[in-house]
């Protein structure tokens, strides 16, 4: 039989020849993807394998639960702090810590700065590459390139036609030195490209300012943190104290001069990507229009477990400024609630995933989380074990647990919360939703695509330009009010800590939810178990014989030239993978070693 | 056949004369060099060519990227357009798969012993390698593979150079910094630790070694002594704070406002061997002292193990200054030198130990920052 009916509703076939990438590039870590496509080059079976794992939640056993933000911060370096923040609130929870209105102020900034360039960043560096042709830039013409930044963007600075004239002639002497570097053995010549020369030259020349622009976003963490990339973080707070008034107040951390370093920051970001990002976006989405592949599990099942919480310590759905909710089974309409500590809601499986349970039939959740590692391909795998050719998806295939929410494979990321937000009646989701959709003249349907979670991001991204000024204003406003407390350090010191606590911490991470679930004995982390975004993006099979939202997405998709693999990019692209974030816990020789339990 | 000098790609590549003096400043400037070292940098620049990087990547959070990336001078951009051909980088790479994979055997065959590996994070050596794969097989044979033919190394951050966070205990994967690596052909290794570098100091290094062909002088762990010569400690702002005894008791308290030091909610600034508290973070704009923050001494090897970042460093070496520290800083600062100096010893002994014990520990490192020359 070479023809397989998932419960989730797709039907995958291997006869057809199988195309191997690896390693998928511009993303983070280590990515492997197989597909089989069928005569007429479409894909009809895919199979995405997390290919790294570090361990990092058994080397945080018996470690200060207060120092679990910087174990856990590294984790990732490109979503850098969401990590930090979700363990900060981790233990918070567990130990009933409450942080003053100024720490949650500025962790929102520091949280929503990273949004914004994460996802400016993604855009430009790592995705734009899957859209826009460098080489094709070289045949614009200068003056129609100008003309073109004039209309999508009439007020940014950057759009004479010899300002464009200048970067395509740098461009040129690039290419023509013959060392291309990044550029290197791209597809240039594949018709899946279909930017006219002019868009491909605005879309390079921004590719290069957005570089350039992309070190000042996160200057406001610098300010906040004290560096960036890693910036620093705390429990009960935040270490930045303020002192806007009398003696030393120049040397304090937060002070007049550095609010207006982060003012000036944040009104620029909010400008860059009104007048950069958004108008590239929809510029490049106009000519991609017809291309609707991509859209997996977009519009069946997604979950978000929400974030920026408005009032300090209350981490309700009501007062998370990001959406909260799930959607199962198609059912758009019907957000249901997520509950992180219900056993029932969230659980891993691991058939398909280099790691063992006793009884593999069965998920389990973090709080009874098992991770034993197994490495070892199935018996239709070619290759050897350390040459892997071709990869046997029918057993263990990947470094990557898979995750459900009630049995079911989730999208999680922004086009996830934008769709959540969008049924919950967010009136400010849905009014740039509703702008994106008339703008580029598509039914909302096309959200549920490659492009739609490219467009997702984009629109969020501005969401938390502004929003980030919001809690700068707020935060301004409190100080104004007589507040000028950061850190509550009643419960710092270990010995006032009851002998055993859990707690569970979540955020919104750029690519989407992630929750740490961590247990206190003694003063010392007992277990520590994280559920990260591109672990429910990148899964493997599960039990059930469920697909992940990576394999779902590449479903069906039409490419071009199978050995030179566009498409599968763009799509995968689309999710912004994050490999070292989603690898799992894992013991030295094949020992166990997290058992999580936590309530 | 000539080869383009850098100031030949710059002018190339549009660049003005006047802005590629100011270039050279600013470089000379982020190298802590005299003007008149501007010159010789100037010089050099013109006369010698590019120099392609192969950028490998293990197991790492891609965190010293990000923070390259962040460079204000040079620009992240200058560097990879018109500084070194960056042909292969997979966080940025164009290329996917085995068109990705190629571009490697094309540098080695065109480029063979002429080419810096440029390596972030490391190898694991537990389950045969196969925790982090590329192309299918162990990332450790694609090290080896571009080790043998590189010109030299860098070990960009404290995962290359010491192991970082997923070698702290246990180190489930086995994973092993660059130059602990069984069986590395023997290559110069410049270490640039930190958890991510500074970006400035990753550029500058980028561009001292294309400026003067060889690595800056090296100190006997194999970092660049002009910014890790140091201890945070030694130049930071909150220094006269700490000699007056002046300390934050806990976070957010009148001390913490008024910016006093430290010390004793665990800063590691006196252990510490880095630029922070001089060429600062993020253009110099501040670096987590001046936030805040107590620093963590994540430049330094093993900092993960060193006991919990907010018990003051008395607590975890037991020199039993505490009484000191309260009273007065001058007596203390005295101290924690001898704190430092005596960490210091006990590594170098440490090294000693290793060295002669076992070979593939700390043998690959070098003692010289000469290249052999490349014409």
């Amino acid at each position: 039989m070479s023809t397989l009916a998932t419960p989730n509703g797709f039907t995958l076939d291997t006869s057809g020849r199988r195309v191997v990438v690896d390693p998928v590039t511009r993303i983070e870590g280590h990515m492997r993807c197989e597909v089989n496509i069928d005569s007429a080059n479409v894909i009809r079976n895919a199979v995405s394998t997390g290919t790294m794992w570090r361990g990092l939640e058994v080397i945080l056993k018996g470690r200060d639960p207060r120092d679990a933000w910087a174990f856990t911060q590294r984790i990732c370096g490109v979503c850098t702090g969401t990590h930090a923040l979700t363990s900060v609130r981790a233990v918070e929870n567990a130990l009933g810590i409450m942080i003053p209105e100024n720490a949650n102020s500025i962790r929102n900034i520091m949280q929503l700065s990273l949004q914004v360039h994460d996802h400016l960043v993604h855009f430009y560096h790592l995705h734009a590459l899957d859209w826009v042709n460098p080489v094709n830039a070289l045949k614009a013409d200068p003056v129609a390139t100008s003309a073109l930044q004039q209309k999508v963007s009439p007020h940014h600075p950057n759009s004479s036609p010899g300002y464009f004239r200048d970067i395509q002639t740098r461009l040129k002497k690039f290419v023509e030195s013959g060392q291309l570097g990044p550029f290197k053995n791209g597809y240039w010549t594949n018709p899946a490209y279909k930017l006219p020369p002019e868009a491909d030259l605005m879309a390079v020349t921004h590719y290069l300012e957005a570089l350039d622009f992309q070190k000042e976003i996160m200057t406001v963490r610098t300010i906040f943190g004290g560096k960036d990339t890693h910036p620093n973080w705390l429990v009960g707070g935040v270490p930045c104290a303020i002192n806007l008034d009398g003696d030393m107040a120049a040397g304090a951390p937060v002070n007049m001069a550095s609010l207006n370093y982060v003012q000036k920051i944040t009104d620029r970001c909010i400008e860059f990507v009104e007048n950069v990002y958004i108008p590239d976006l929809m510029a490049i989405a106009s000519f991609y229009k017809g291309w609707l592949y991509g859209g997996g599990l977009s519009n069946k099942s997604l979950l978000a477990y929400g974030d920026i919480p408005d009032k300090a310590n209350d981490y309700s759905a009501a007062n998370l400024l990001m959406p909260r909710g799930a959607i199962i089974d198609g059912k758009l309409s019907e957000v249901l609630p997520v509950d992180l500590t219900d056993p029932a809601q969230v659980q891993e499986f691991v058939p398909h995933s280099w790691y063992k349970y006793a009884d593999e039939s069965k998920g389990l959740h973090p709080w009874d989380g098992v991770t034993e590692p197994h490495y070892q391909l199935g018996p239709k795998a070619k290759g050897t074990s350390t040459n892997i050719e071709e990869l046997d998806e029918g057993a263990k295939y990947s470094w990557i647990k898979a995750p459900r929410w009630r049995g079911h494979a989730m999208e999680v990321g922004p086009l996830a919360r934008y769709v959540i937000g969008y049924m919950q009646g967010n009136k400010e989701i849905k009014e740039q939703v509703d702008w994106a959709l008339k703008t580029l003249d598509v039914p909302i349907d096309a959200l549920f695509s490659t492009l739609g979670r490219t467009a997702a991001r984009g629109l969020e991204c501005q969401w938390a330009a502004r929003k980030q000024k919001y809690f700068l204003d707020k935060l301004i406003a409190n100080i104004k009010a007589g507040d000028t407390a950061t850190a509550n350090t009643a419960k710092f010191d270990p010995k006032t800590w009851p002998s055993e606590v859990k707690g569970v911490g979540f955020t919104e991470a750029p690519r989407g939810a992630l929750a740490h679930w961590i247990k206190i004995k003694d003063g010392k982390i007992d277990n520590y178990q994280c559920v990260v975004p591109t672990t429910w993006n990148g899964s493997p099979r599960d039990n059930q014989g469920n697909i992940g939202a990576f394999e779902a997405s590449l479903m069906n998709t039409k490419v071009e030239r199978p050995e030179e693999p566009v498409e599968i990019l763009r799509t995968l692209h689309s999710f912004d993978p994050c490999l070292a974030c989603s690898t799992h816990v894992m013991g030295p020789d094949g020992q166990e070693l997290a058992e999580v339990k936590v309530r | 056949m000539a080869t383009e000098t850098f100031y030949e790609v710059m002018r190339r590549q549009g660049i003005t004369r006047r802005s590629f003096t100011k270039f050279c400043s600013l470089t000379a400037a982020a190298l802590g060099l005299s003007p008149a070292h501007a010159q010789q940098i100037q010089k050099a620049m013109e006369t010698k060519p590019r120099i392609p990087v192969l950028w490998l990547h293990g197991l790492e959070c891609t965190c010293c990227s990000e923070s390259f990336i962040r460079s204000a001078h040079p620009l992240a951009k200058d560097v990879i357009l018109s500084m070194i051909s960056l042909d292969y980088d997979d966080t940025i790479m164009a290329a996917a798969g085995h068109q990705a994979e190629a571009i490697i055997d094309e540098t080695i065959a065109k480029y063979d012993g002429n080419f810096i590996l440029a390596c972030e994070g490391n190898p694991p050596l537990n389950q045969e390698g196969m925790s982090c794969i590329i192309a299918g097989k162990p990332y450790l044979q694609q090290l080896m593979k571009a080790a043998e033919h590189a010109k030299a190394i860098i070990s960009w951050g404290s995962c290359a150079s010491w192991g970082c966070v997923q070698a702290a205990h246990p180190n489930p994967t086995q994973a092993t910094p660059i130059h602990k690596v069984p069986g590395l052909p023997s290559k110069p290794i410049i270490k640039v630790p930190g958890c991510p570098p500074i970006a400035e100091v990753m550029t500058a290094v980028i561009a001292y070694i294309l400026t003067f062909d060889r690595f800056p002088e090296l100190d006997l762990q194999g970092r660049p002594k002009m910014f890790y010569s140091q201890r945070i400690h030694d130049k930071c702002y909150r220094r006269p704070h700490f000699d007056a005894g002046q300390f934050v008791e806990a976070f957010d308290d009148e001390g913490a406002r008024k910016g006093y030091c430290l010390y004793k909610v665990g800063c590691k600034g006196p252990t510490t061997y880095n630029a922070c508290s001089t060429v600062r973070w993020n253009g110099g704009l501040s670096f987590p002292i001046q936030a805040g923050h107590p620093c963590i001494g994540c430049s330094e090897d093993g900092f993960w193990d060193k006991g919990s970042f907010y018990e003051r460093l008395t607590d975890i070496h037991g020199f039993g200054i505490e009484a000191n520290a309260d009273q007065i800083g001058g007596t203390a600062a005295g101290i924690v030198g001898v704190a430092a100096a005596a960490h210091a010893a006990a590594s170098a002994v440490k090294r000693a130990r290793q060295k002669a014990g076992d070979p593939g520990e700390e043998g690959a490192a070098p003692t010289t920052n000469e290249f052999e020359g490349q014409d």
